[in-house]
């Protein structure tokens, strides 16, 4: 929208200057927005779409700051593109959606800007895995969004919820299951380690990635699909093609409320809960915009509205919070989540996808 | 009308235009590639400039190596049956009247207005437990309960034949349509029948343009990345989908830069190796 009011008002300036300070007076709120402006970077899609009618309006009322939303795609493909413009000196976004391998490999390649932590107002009620630290203490990342990847299933396939990722294992549910393609984003090895060797610590070292890995395969039986694409994945369950698998819990949430037969189950080890980081990318100009936004996005209203209206789990602490039991039940769970053990990804990368790759596709 | 060659530069001029956008795009992006492929990569963040060959080195195991042939195998299995499928059929409608052959045509320019996705997900659907084909044969009495036919084999090379039959049609169209139809005739009048003359008589004569055929189906095959994805399982899996997964999910530029430079050279060397064996039989 602010980009067809910008062309109209260049149109109006070749039309003439009379003319053109009738445009302009016509829209000072415009020319307000015009003064200070901030590019956002948000997944595309749904959350692109929430964030432009929730979220955005509110913020530059408030603040005077114009948002322009760009679409990141999900994964690593944003961080390339970041990485490639700021070689020229570009900034496709100032702010940025990262998720958290991205948020640490941009890290490591110098790609973010220090965060001034004394400008945020609700900074001591993040919770501190939503906080992304450098080994010298200082701040690059704050927590955007977190959400949860749960047990899903088709409720006309199965009357009773699972209670356990263990279903995955169960030969009952021979060539049911719809599991995400990539180690980096099923995070199934940290599912593996909670479920059956007494937690994530197990991986820390080879040989308990190897036993994970081991054990893992003897899923693949059960698997249908493994997708990348999610809306593949949602379909099938839906129609009860593909009736159990993992899928995000807020997605289901919205299939359940459109009257799909479908559930989101977190289990008894907890769901994963998985999160992506406003990050400022270093040539970008707008350093006080964009801390002003992350100051807004982290106070307990806006994540309160975010949970009810996007459906994210929140990032500060549950007692700041205005959300009431039902509203905090419907986006998260008092079920310790299983966190991903991102820095595997960083520091064994290569490794662990060769290794998942063989696995799957062997 | 005679055609003079090219003397002066002003001559060559028409060339300009072409040559500038095959340098802009394919030269320079594939110069670029085959540098990033001997670039050094950083796992913890991207990569460094510098000449090494440890992407090669990765590539070539027996992993990547299966991978590699199944992509081949998969592609020329694609070319020969749209080839297959297509040559009899274009045939069969240059023998028809102008307007059935309209009529054709354009529905099959229709389909090459779908996109890879559509055709992906339409497939799925179509061979699905819950709404596919197999639906109608229980319906019929053919079979017993309804079955998925996905995710395999014959459902990757279903969809990726269908999403390549257009083009084979729409390229050995022009060539069929332009055959003497008096070879035939001759053929008829000294006594084959229609089959006959069709294989003994059309096919021979359209060597060179069967072979070229298949070799821009199998091309245009090769790079397939959707529908093994969404048809076939993980051991359906295409070279170009490992490449992805590579370029896009694990931002390791240099390794798919090397596996798609791996994937160009072999299929060049398929390509050229086809021509030479088809030049070689012609002499003869």
């Amino acid at each position: 929208m602010n980009s067809i009011l910008k062309t109209s008002i260049s149109r109006r300036g070749v039309l003439g200057a009379g003319v053109a300070a009738a445009g302009m007076l016509a829209m000072p709120s415009v020319l307000r927005a015009q003064d200070k402006s901030l590019k956002v970077g948000v997944y595309g899609g749904y959350f692109k779409k929430s964030f432009d009618s929730h979220i955005f309006p509110d913020f530059t009322k408030e603040t005077g700051i114009a948002v322009e939303s760009v679409a990141e795609p999900t994964g690593e493909a944003w961080l390339v593109q970041l990485e490639q413009a700021a070689k020229a000196g570009q900034a496709p976004a100032d702010v940025s959606m990262m998720s958290q391998v991205a948020t640490l490999k941009g890290q490591a390649a110098g790609l973010w800007q220090t965060l001034d932590t004394s400008k945020f107002k609700n900074y001591g009620d993040l919770l501190p895995r939503f906080v992304n630290k450098a080994d010298d203490g200082t701040v690059y990342g704050i927590g955007a969004v977190a959400w949860y990847i749960t047990l899903v299933t088709n409720t006309d396939v199965y009357k009773e919820a699972p209670t356990s990722w263990a279903a995955f294992w169960d030969k009952a549910n021979a060539d049911k299951l719809g599991l995400l393609a990539l180690v980096s984003n099923s995070f199934l090895l940290e599912v593996t380690a909670k479920t059956f060797m007494a937690g994530t610590n197990a991986l820390d070292t080879e040989e308990g990635l190897d036993k994970a890995f081991t054990k893992l395969a003897e899923v693949k039986p059960n698997v249908r699909l493994w997708y990348r694409d999610e809306a593949q994945f949602e379909q099938a369950l839906k129609s009860g093609e593909i009736p159990m698998g993992q899928y995000y819990h807020d997605v289901t949430g919205l299939a359940i409320a459109d009257g799909f037969p479908v559930r989101s189950t977190f289990p008894k080890e907890g769901g994963i809960q998985d999160s992506g980081s406003w990050v400022i990318t270093r040539p970008s100009k707008k350093t006080e915009e964009a801390h002003v936004f992350i100051d807004y996005m982290s106070q307990p209203k806006i994540q309160g509205l975010m949970s009810r209206k996007v459906g994210t789990a929140p990032t500060l602490k549950r007692s700041v919070l205005d959300l009431t039991d039902e509203e905090f039940a419907a986006v998260s769970s008092e079920i310790e989540p299983i966190i991903p053990r991102y820095d595997l990804y960083v520091s064994k990368s290569d490794w662990l996808n060769q290794k998942w790759t063989e696995m799957i596709v062997g | 009308m005679r055609r003079e060659p090219p003397r002066t530069l002003a001559d060559y001029a028409p060339l300009a235009f072409p040559a500038l956008m095959l340098i802009v795009f394919f030269i320079v992006p594939f110069s670029t590639m085959i540098a990033v492929s001997f670039f050094k990569r950083n796992p913890a963040s991207f990569y460094t400039p510098d000449f090494v060959f440890d992407n090669y080195e990765r590539f070539l195991s027996v992993f990547f190596g299966s991978v590699l042939a199944f992509s081949l195998m998969l592609a020329i299995l694609v070319a020969v049956c749209c080839v297959a499928i297509a040559f009899p059929f274009t045939y069969l409608l240059t023998k028809c009247g102008r307007r059935t052959q309209t009529v054709w045509l354009v529905g099959l320019l229709s389909v090459l207005s779908l996109s890879e996705v559509i055709i992906g997900f339409s497939w799925s659907t179509l061979l699905s437990r819950t709404a596919g084909i197999t639906n109608l044969l229980v319906a019929i009495g053919l079979m017993d309960q309804p079955v998925a036919l996905l995710p395999s084999f014959g459902a990757v090379l279903t969809g990726m034949v269908y999403q390549a039959l257009p083009y084979t049609i729409l390229v050995l169209y022009p060539a069929l349509v332009r055959l003497d139809p008096t070879l035939i005739e001759a053929a008829r009048t000294l006594g084959a029948s229609p089959p006959r003359a069709f294989f003994n008589v059309v096919t021979p004569a359209l060597r060179n343009t069967i072979v070229a055929t298949l070799i821009m189906v199998f091309v245009f095959a090769l790079g397939s990345y959707l529908l093994p994805q969404i048809l076939g399982r993980p051991s359906n899996w295409t070279l170009s989908v490992l490449i992805t997964d590579q370029a896009i999910y694990q931002s390791n530029m240099p390794f798919a830069a090397a596996m798609a430079v791996f994937l160009v050279l072999i299929s060049l060397a398929l390509v050229g190796l086809t021509l030479l064996v088809g030049r070689r039989e012609h002499a003869l």
